[in-house]
């Protein structure tokens, strides 16, 4: 009998049911079916079984370091918020809604929404009903997911209606004030539209976060095309879960970038699911990892429409004694013929005590398909260090550019110069604070 | 026991004249009078009679026993591998089966019936004279071993493995279990519990065999499970190959194939171990092949699997001494019910050690082929390299494919690099050959031994030779 309390007490970390109960009395005004799902949710966090050693999907992961789901925790330092022209923006601090810039009226009055996920329930029930994490959790995470949805308190809502093309990127801030964070996004991009995301991920100035569990779903409905960016700089203590579930449909495209480079250990999955004809999913990601950070990428590209197209490029650079796991899976159904898929994962080791680990998957049941993976470690590459010094360059400037330069052909995929520059920035004051 | 019938040949089989060669070999079995049955299922009792027939040392049977402790202990490991695994029914199957009868030294003293088994298995006459070496298996005993004489004067031991650890345990109890512990896996147990026949050779150092040595491995009787334990000590500076053919004959129940094979190179020794695997589509096929490559070694694996139901293998290498090299070659091909799940393992354990891993794997009908693969890589170590390449090919729409490989690297001294890629016959060159005046069953055949043409040319003649038969007669009817 102990010995099974204990085990509850494990899986729930510090998640227990007072604490759930005292969360959804303070949602009393959402509606019945969102908090039905909740309690659905609560209760399948609770019936799962934290990952273990031996399960597939949780494989090189410190299983270990997930044994505690801490609800609370403590200081340190955080980046400060960088400076981007938005279409629109939201601002969460402590889950909640700290500041807005709405979108603008020409925008509004073509239907563009852009707003919370608790004004969402009230004014479009039936939108938020449909998407609401409504795919399914194939990647391992089922119990954080379910977590999140138990306990997220509010979120970004994007809606853009058929026909609809947003210039400017709409930004999301999401701050963390010491308690869990529940992040959440959910873009709806109707037919034909267009739009762009930016997510950020930081740290309070005063508080530290120990646990942070997000979601973010991307629906790119038929010719829609979405560009999300999400920067992941939670503070060096916290314990973080990004999950992304994107569908596409008919000739949409979805470009995803994310970028990580805080938490003490931070798991993101992502699901791309080509359901159409047409469908483009493309997946990039840039990691860069010191000290004794974990990051762990997993992700999956499931073709399940003929001439469907995904592009994948995960890359990490390693310093200290850093860790990284990328574990993606390319799946085409029977019927997917005339798939295109590509998957990559390009590790660069920068010290002697980091370790890189890399599972590309293929499950093909299709014949006419090209699809390829690729995974490489290695260091810099000293005959084109040797080169750069050999022009005059002096040695620390020139071990630099050959690490960025192995940033910027990620970056160089994005079509918002604004963007490309502000996350260079990021990534490069972390290289340099990490010298 | 089977029936009286001398051999029974399906008599749907018939040769085919666009390959030339008869599908239906392979598809008999013999009436054997069995001296020694150790009937069916697994216990104590099981291993107990199976050591006491070879007239085992004690800490030979009490390494049995332990064995099967841990087999028993162990789960399938189907939270990663297929769960075609369940089918097998560990208590339907034989452990142990032997006609009795030393070795035979020379050919004249083989049985003729066990000699006419060689003729379906198609060992041409003179390579049957030519059998330098041979230790040709017939169910779990030796039938036939006749050590060339050149082979013994450069003081190679060949033996099988009862007599290798009766007559030779300073040489080989050394290393008997040590590449591959009886825990590494539930199968490798399993072999270490039952396990009888296989080669165990030795290698003193200096000593550049001249002739590759060969074994064939056939199972023989319904239900029965094969489990030889096969162990190469190659000391330094030596080289030797060594390669393992298998055909089986059809039988209507799922039947166990477990080996355990343990290759040692001491410093500067190369051993290239050859498998051209053709079992009958009813074989579970889970075999554990391990090396040990020391200073300056290098081992490599040449791995082609044609025949089983269900294939798992991995064969690995453990580069434990500095700037050892480790291969493995591998190709693949899965029919109609087969699953072929095979790969590479390479465990770099010192400083500048290299690996290449090479894999193609063709699907045909509802075929499916998987790579798995483990790249390995610690801390603390430098210039480590390894090149991991695979590439499938699929043949019909329903045909599948996997890869799953797992690169593990500490450290910015290494360079590691893994690529896939799959793929269908290209239609153009299809088109072309046609267009010249091939069936499209021909041009078929063609393209997938272009395939695979770049790794069958570093197989020795006969072997790329049976492997094209082997692969033209697959292809056949999976066009159209």
């Amino acid at each position: 009998m102990s010995s099974q309390a204990t085990e509850t007490q494990t899986a729930f970390g510090g998640f227990s049911a007072e604490l759930f109960l005292a969360h959804l009395s303070g949602q009393s005004a959402a509606p019945a079916w969102w908090l039905a799902r909740k309690r659905e949710a609560y209760e399948l966090f609770a019936s799962l079984p934290l990952p273990g050693r031996k399960d597939e999907t949780w494989r090189f992961s410190n299983v270990a370091g997930l044994a505690a789901l801490p609800a609370s925790g403590k200081v340190r330092h955080a980046p400060a918020q960088p400076a981007l022209a938005a279409g629109a923006a939201l601002t969460f601090a402590g889950n909640r809604l700290e500041s807005s810039s709405r979108v603008p009226a020409d925008l509004a009055a073509r239907g563009v929404v852009v707003t919370t996920l608790a004004e969402a329930l009230l004014h479009h029930p039936a939108l938020l009903r449909e998407h609401f994490m409504a795919q399914p959790q194939r990647l391992g995470s089922a119990k954080f997911a379910a977590l999140h949805a138990a306990f997220v308190q509010d979120g970004a809502f994007i809606h853009v209606p058929a026909g609809v093309e947003i210039d400017k990127p709409i930004i999301l801030v999401h701050r963390a004030d010491g308690g869990a964070a529940f992040p959440h996004t959910l873009v709806i991009a109707g037919e034909r539209s267009k739009v762009s995301v930016v997510d950020l991920f930081l740290g309070d100035s005063a508080n530290d976060t120990a646990l942070a569990v997000g979601a973010n779903d991307l629906y790119a409905g038929h010719g829609a095309k979405i560009a999300y960016t999400g920067v992941q700089a939670w503070p060096r203590t916290t314990l973080s879960f990004q999950l992304n579930s994107t569908v596409v449909r008919r000739d949409a495209s979805v470009q995803s970038l994310n970028v990580h480079l805080g938490g003490r250990q931070a798991r993101h999955e992502s699901l791309s699911q080509l359901q159409a004809p047409g469908a483009f999913s493309e997946m990039l990601a840039l990691t860069a990892a010191e000290e004794h950070q974990e990051f762990d990428q997993r992700t999956l590209q499931v073709h399940q429409a003929p001439n469907t197209k995904s592009d994948l490029l995960y890359k990490n650079a390693l310093a200290g004694h850093a860790r990284t796991i990328f574990s993606g899976l390319i799946i085409v159904d029977p019927d997917a013929q005339k798939t295109d898929a590509y998957q990559s994962n390009r590790n660069l080791m920068l010290s002697d005590e980091a370790e890189a680990n890399s599972l590309p998957g293929l499950e093909i049941q299709a014949n006419d398909v090209r699809c390829t993976h690729g995974a490489t470690t290695s260091r810099v590459d000293p005959e084109q260090e040797f080169y750069l010094k050999s022009r005059g360059i002096d040695p620390v400037r020139a071990h630099e550019l050959l690490v960025f330069g192995f940033f910027e052909e990620v970056l160089d995929r994005l079509e918002d110069a604004e963007i490309h520059a502000v996350l260079r920035e990021m990534i490069v004051a972390k290289f340099k604070a990490s010298r | 026991m089977p029936d009286s019938q001398a051999i029974a040949i399906d008599p749907s089989a018939v040769e085919n004249p666009a390959v030339g060669i008869d599908q239906s070999s392979g598809n008999f079995s013999y009436d054997m009078k069995y001296e020694f049955d150790a009937g069916s299922g697994l216990n104590e009792r099981t291993v107990d009679y199976i050591s006491s027939v070879k007239k085992e040392a004690s800490w030979l049977r009490e390494f049995r026993m332990n064995a099967l402790k841990t087999f028993e202990s162990k789960p399938l490991p189907t939270h990663w591998a297929t769960r075609d695994l369940e089918n097998i029914d560990f208590n339907k199957i034989r452990y142990y089966l032997s006609s009795g009868g030393k070795p035979k030294r020379t050919w004249d003293e083989v049985p003729d019936d066990i000699k006419r088994t060689f003729e379906r298995l198609g060992i041409p006459e003179q390579e049957r004279k030519f059998l330098a070496g041979v230790e040709a298996q017939f169910d779990s005993e030796a039938a036939y071993s006749n050590i060339k004489e050149t082979v013994a004067k450069q003081g190679v031991i060949f033996v099988n493995s009862t007599e290798a650890l009766r007559e030779h345990p300073e040489i080989f109890r050394k290393w008997f279990g040590k590449v591959i512990p009886t825990s590494d896996n539930k199968f490798s147990a399993l072999n270490s519990a039952v396990f009888s026949g296989g080669s165990f050779i030795y290698v003193p150092p200096g000593i550049k065999v001249s002739h590759p040595l060969q074994a064939y491995f056939r199972i023989n009787a319904e239900n029965f499970g094969q489990f030889e334990r096969t162990l190469i000590i190659v000391d330094e500076g030596s080289e030797v190959t060594y390669m393992e053919g298998c055909t089986a004959p059809k039988f209507s129940t799922a039947t166990l194939h477990s080996a355990v094979v343990e290759l040692v190179a001491l410093k500067g020794a190369k051993i290239q171990y050859i498998t051209v695997q053709n079992w009958a589509n009813n074989v579970f096929n889970l075999v554990t092949k391990r090396g040990l490559a020391h200073e300056e070694a290098e081992i490599k694996w040449i791995d082609c699997n044609i025949g089983s139901r269900l294939t798992m293998k991995y064969p690995g290498v453990v580069l434990k001494g500095r700037k050892s090299r480790g291969e493995v070659l591998s190709i693949a091909l899965a029919n109609d019910g087969q699953h072929q799940d095979t790969g590479a393992k390479m465990i770099h354990a010192a400083d500048e050690t290299t690996s290449n891993i090479i894999a193609k794997s063709i699907s045909v009908g509802q075929g499916r082929s998987t790579y798995r693969g483990v790249v390995h890589i610690p801390r603390h170590l430098k210039g480590c390299k390894n090149n991991t390449e695979c590439d499938a090919l699929l043949i019909n729409s329903n045909s599948r494919t996997d890869t799953y490989p797992a690169i593990t690297v500490r450290g910015d001294r290494h360079a590691v690099q893994h690529e896939a890629s799959v793929s269908k016959v290209s239609e153009e060159q299809i088109f072309y050959m046609k267009q010249r005046g091939l069936t499209e069953g021909q041009a078929m055949s063609l393209s997938v031994n272009g395939f695979i043409n770049d790794l069958a040319r570093q197989f020795p003649m006969e072997y790329s030779v049976e492997l094209k038969r082997l692969i033209d007669l697959e292809m056949e009817g999976s066009v159209g």
